[in-house]
């Protein structure tokens, strides 16, 4: 069984105005999701405490939203979370208390209400490891596209590490943008998910890129766009199967995994969607336009393989 | 040209055969189990306490499959948790307040898996319930305290040597010595400079008046704070040890943090109270020659400290504190003799004892007071007047409201005082039935994403499907190895981790799979096209695994708690693939299509 039995290389450098017009207004969207309506930050980047209960019937939030506020808590925030049973809690850090005994009232208020409540899960994080943590995940972000952007120059070229960065951190801020256009829930996981993202779908890049750096080796008379097309066209099959398969993993993780996975296996989608499309259509524009050449290759091999210097006429 | 050496074929076979046995513990499930640990460090556990336990088990005729020692505990495993329950509480009444007997899981897996140190995977909070606490020191106040310490040091000595200050304070982390003459300074200077070595002087005049400025050596500061982190987990658990919990994880983090995990901890209100108190005990004198009345206004007296007794009394303390919990070798709850109040009795050590005698000899007919301080705020628990010098080091505190009150402070008293105030700075507690929960959850995204792909690959790549699908499983079995192996803990986002690894995984396969089909259309033989397809595939994928492995290596060398998790999952699962893929996928090829010389067509 074949999907894609492609006789002729499709035209994809052709179309690089297009796609680039459209991956910048996907990108100045996500840019301006973020800017104006910002990442709805969960308990661990802010600090505050989440509480997790789980009734026996379905819950009334009104009442235990009265029953809350008759505790004196400032700003309690009361859903429902997966199921009509399970009551999600959020309590925003007041003022300079780092008071873990928060949990303990809400507690001690919702068992006289009902005794039945249980308590399945309590976050709570001090304002300065929510502080802590939020640098370490943007610091992770940079260090990691740094890695990538040397470890690329040195295999590669710095065209190519600058054309796949730049990819990336497409793909990176449209997640985040997304995130922030639905105002999901931002939360350390889901900051795991987003630098998996980075590194997997540099993975993308890549693949193609390596087979662009084969075929100006070997077609020596080929133009370059043609190259670069003739390269996303053969991987095109490993492309799609590769991130189907993923993707499957994803959706088994989206659908069974719970709530507790289920934002994380959002930014994983997102990713691999964004993924595809930005190795195949913004990191190889790029590279176009980043003016690579068959000499940028050709130079090293020359002493290994014997070419002769008509590689460095085109 | 599609043949391995034996070698690689027999190494392959070793790995898979060690792989299967690190796996296998993670099946055998767990079987319910007490553990006897001695609550003090100085006592260790021994074949002797193990001879007692079981002993004292088959007096009470309660069943057990099993003893063991380890590090510093004895395990007895139990067939149910009825017996388990029967067992606990009676070691509990055999060792008493010594030992702390505690409930606790073992792995069911056979002795010989666990002699060649197999063990299952070791579950994260978030997976099988509990309590975890992120604790920061306060090191200023850990500063204040040496501050503190040398102020009153170098008092007495100066005292002792003779040499007449005009005044002597403490300024936020130094200590302030006035002199009336530059000569008495020089003397003075001249005797501290040899005596604390850990001090470093200056001297500062301002309008006649000589100063000498003792602040610690930066080295000493360090050491300062080092030490008390260090007093800070031991004590920590002492207390955990008090709460009798199996398993109890407390280690550094960082420079001033300390991570404690309680598995299993249910009630978390008991455990918050107990580790988070930062209790310890001072007793001063009671200023009694200034009028109260004034110091309610508001006019306190240089020197001393206003408190309202639980009587609601006013009562002005002074600010010299005569001993400190420092002292303390033991506290246990009681009753008064003559009263019937709940007490705490205390036991000092040596040099408290003396100095108890001494102060209690020279202020008879005087009042003392006792503070609890708790997280920098004192309270008068009792002010009784001294009777009688007492002598012994043997001290008897009343004024508890409750007996429960009596038994949680002698708690605390004994199990030491901290070295400087701690803060709960992160707190997450996973209910037990939340955490099977999430591991049926992952597991089963895990099996039916598995599914998925496998039948995916084997209808679209046919015989190089069921291949990949092999390498694939293989590759899981090495994952879950590993992490046996590494004793690694495993997370929620770690499971997700194992799914995501497994999913990029199949990258490698089908980069394999598709270049050999390419190498087929392109003309040629298939033993030449899988010979290609696998060489040329090795590139892309050591480039394409490379830049994931190095978005992994920074999200464990940033991440913390559970993204750690996930991060160690990601980069052993990139390197288990790179075998799986290319040597495991390969030696199937081979072994199949390897030996046939004139190989018509392939099935992919």
């Amino acid at each position: 069984m074949e999907f894609f039995r492609l006789k002729k290389d499709i035209p994809f450098m052709r179309y690089g105005k297009v796609t680039t017009a459209i991956s910048l207004l996907t990108f100045i969207f996500a840019v301006w999701a973020l800017a104006t309506k910002g990442l709805n930050l969960g308990v661990d980047f802010t600090g505050g405490t989440v509480m997790e209960v789980a009734y026996t019937q379905p819950a009334h939030l009104d009442i235990i939203r009265t029953t809350l506020e008759h505790t004196g808590l400032p700003e309690v925030s009361v859903q429902t979370f997966g199921t009509t049973r399970d009551v999600l809690i959020r309590l925003p850090l007041k003022g300079n208390t780092t008071s873990a005994r928060t949990s303990d009232t809400v507690m001690a208020a919702l068992k006289t209400q009902d005794p039945t409540v249980e308590l399945k899960r309590v976050d709570f994080v001090g304002p300065q490891v929510g502080k802590e943590l939020y640098d370490n995940g943007a610091l992770a972000l940079v260090v990691v596209a740094i890695g990538i952007l040397i470890y690329l120059a040195l295999r590669f070229e710095w065209r190519f590490a600058l054309a796949a960065i730049i990819a990336n951190v497409h793909d990176v801020v449209i997640i985040l943008g997304c995130f922030a256009f639905f105002q999901w829930e931002f939360t350390l996981t889901v900051l795991a998910g987003v630098l998996a993202v980075l590194g997997y779908s540099v993975n993308e890049s890549v693949v193609v890129f390596d087979r662009i750096r084969e075929n100006l080796r070997k077609m020596r008379k080929t133009s370059i766009p043609d190259i670069i097309d003739s390269a996303i066209t053969t991987t095109m099959s490993r492309t799609i199967i590769t991130h189907a398969m993923t993707q499957m993993m994803v959706l088994s993780m989206l659908f069974l995994g719970g709530e507790a996975l289920h934002n994380f296996a959002l930014a994983l989608t997102i990713g691999i969607l964004f993924g595809i499309y930005s190795s195949v259509l913004v990191a190889s524009p790029i590279l176009l336009m980043l003016g690579v050449r068959r000499e940028h290759f050709i130079k090293d091999n020359k002493p290994k393989e014997g070419v002769a210097a008509d590689g460095a006429q085109v | 040209m599609n043949r391995f050496p034996l070698w690689k074929y027999i190494l392959i076979a070793v790995v898979l055969v060690v792989s299967v046995l690190y796996t296998l513990p993670n099946f055998y499930g767990e079987v319910p189990a007490v553990q006897v640990s001695p609550t003090r460090s100085a006592i260790k556990a021994d074949a002797g306490l193990m001879q007692q336990a079981e002993d004292e088990l088959k007096i009470q005729k309660i069943p057990y499959t099993g003893a063991f020692l380890d590090a510093n505990s004895v395990k007895i495993r139990f067939a149910n948790n009825d017996a388990q329950l029967k067992a606990k509480d009676a070691l509990q009444a055999r060792f008493g307040d010594g030992y702390s007997v505690a409930l606790n899981l073992l792995s069911a897996s056979p002795a010989w898996l666990t002699a060649i140190g197999a063990k299952p995977m070791y579950l994260g909070l978030d997976l099988r319930g509990g309590v975890y606490f992120l604790m920061q020191v306060d090191m200023p106040a850990a500063l204040d305290k040496a501050a503190d310490r040398y102020n009153n040091d170098l008092r007495i000595q100066l005292r002792e040597q003779k040499i007449r200050y005009t005044g002597i304070s403490r300024v936020g982390q130094t200590v302030e010595i006035r002199f009336s003459d530059a000569a008495t300074r020089a003397q003075a200077s001249k005797y501290i400079a040899s005596t604390f070595a850990d001090l470093v002087l200056t001297e500062q005049d301002t309008g006649g008046d000589y100063r000498l400025i003792a602040a610690l050596r930066p080295e000493a500061q360090k050491r300062t704070q080092d030490f008390a982190v260090q007093q800070n987990i031991t004590t920590l658990r002492n207390r955990v040890n008090e709460l009798g919990v199996a398993e109890p994880i407390i280690q550094q983090q960082g420079l001033d943090r300390v991570v404690v995990q309680l598995p299993g901890v249910q009630d978390t209100a008991k455990a918050k109270e107990i580790l988070g108190r930062t209790a310890t005990l001072e007793i001063r004198l009671v200023d009694e020659e200034h009028d109260v009345t004034a110091a309610l206004q508001g006019q306190i007296p240089f020197g001393d400290d206003l408190y309202i007794e639980r009587s609601g009394q006013p009562l002005l303390v002074k600010k010299n504190v005569v001993l400190t919990g420092d002292y303390i070798t033991d506290a246990s709850p009681g009753f008064d003799q003559q009263s019937g109040q709940a007490a705490v009795h205390v036991n000092l050590d040596s040099r408290g004892a003396r100095i108890f005698k001494d102060v209690t000899r020279d202020n008879v007919g005087k009042r003392m007071a006792i503070l609890l301080i708790e997280k920098g705020k004192a309270e008068v628990i009792t002010a009784p007047v001294i009777r009688e010098e007492i002598g012994g080091g043997r001290v008897q505190i009343t004024g508890m409201e409750s007996a429960q009150e009596a038994s949680d402070d002698a708690l605390l008293l004994r199990a030491g005082a901290l070295a400087a105030p701690m803060n709960i700075v992160e707190e997450r507690t996973v209910g037990p039935s939340l955490g099977a929960d999430n591991i049926k959850k992952g597991f089963h995204s895990n099996l039916w994403g598995f599914a998925a792909v496998a039948i995916f690959m084997m209808v679209y790549y046919r015989v190089f499907g069921v291949f990949s699908t092999l390498a694939l499983a293989v590759n899981g079995l090495f994952l879950v190895a590993l992490l046996s192996m590494m004793q690694a803990t495993l997370t929620l986002p770690g499971l997700a981790g194992i799914a995501l690894t497994l999913g990029m995984a199949i990258d490698a396969n089908v980069l394999i799979n598709e270049r050999i089909r390419e190498e087929l259309r392109n003309g040629n033989s298939p033993q030449a096209a899988i010979h290609a397809g696998y060489d040329r595939a090795w590139g892309t994928i050591l480039d394409s695994n490379i830049t994931t492995l190095i978005a992994g290596v920074a999200l464990f060398w940033l991440g913390s708690g559970p993204v750690r998790g996930f991060a160690v999952v990601l980069c052993l699962g990139i390197l288990t693939s790179m075998f799986s893929a290319v040597t495991v996928s390969r030696a199937m090829v081979n072994l199949s299509y390897g030996r046939k010389v004139r190989l018509a067509r392939v099935s992919i």
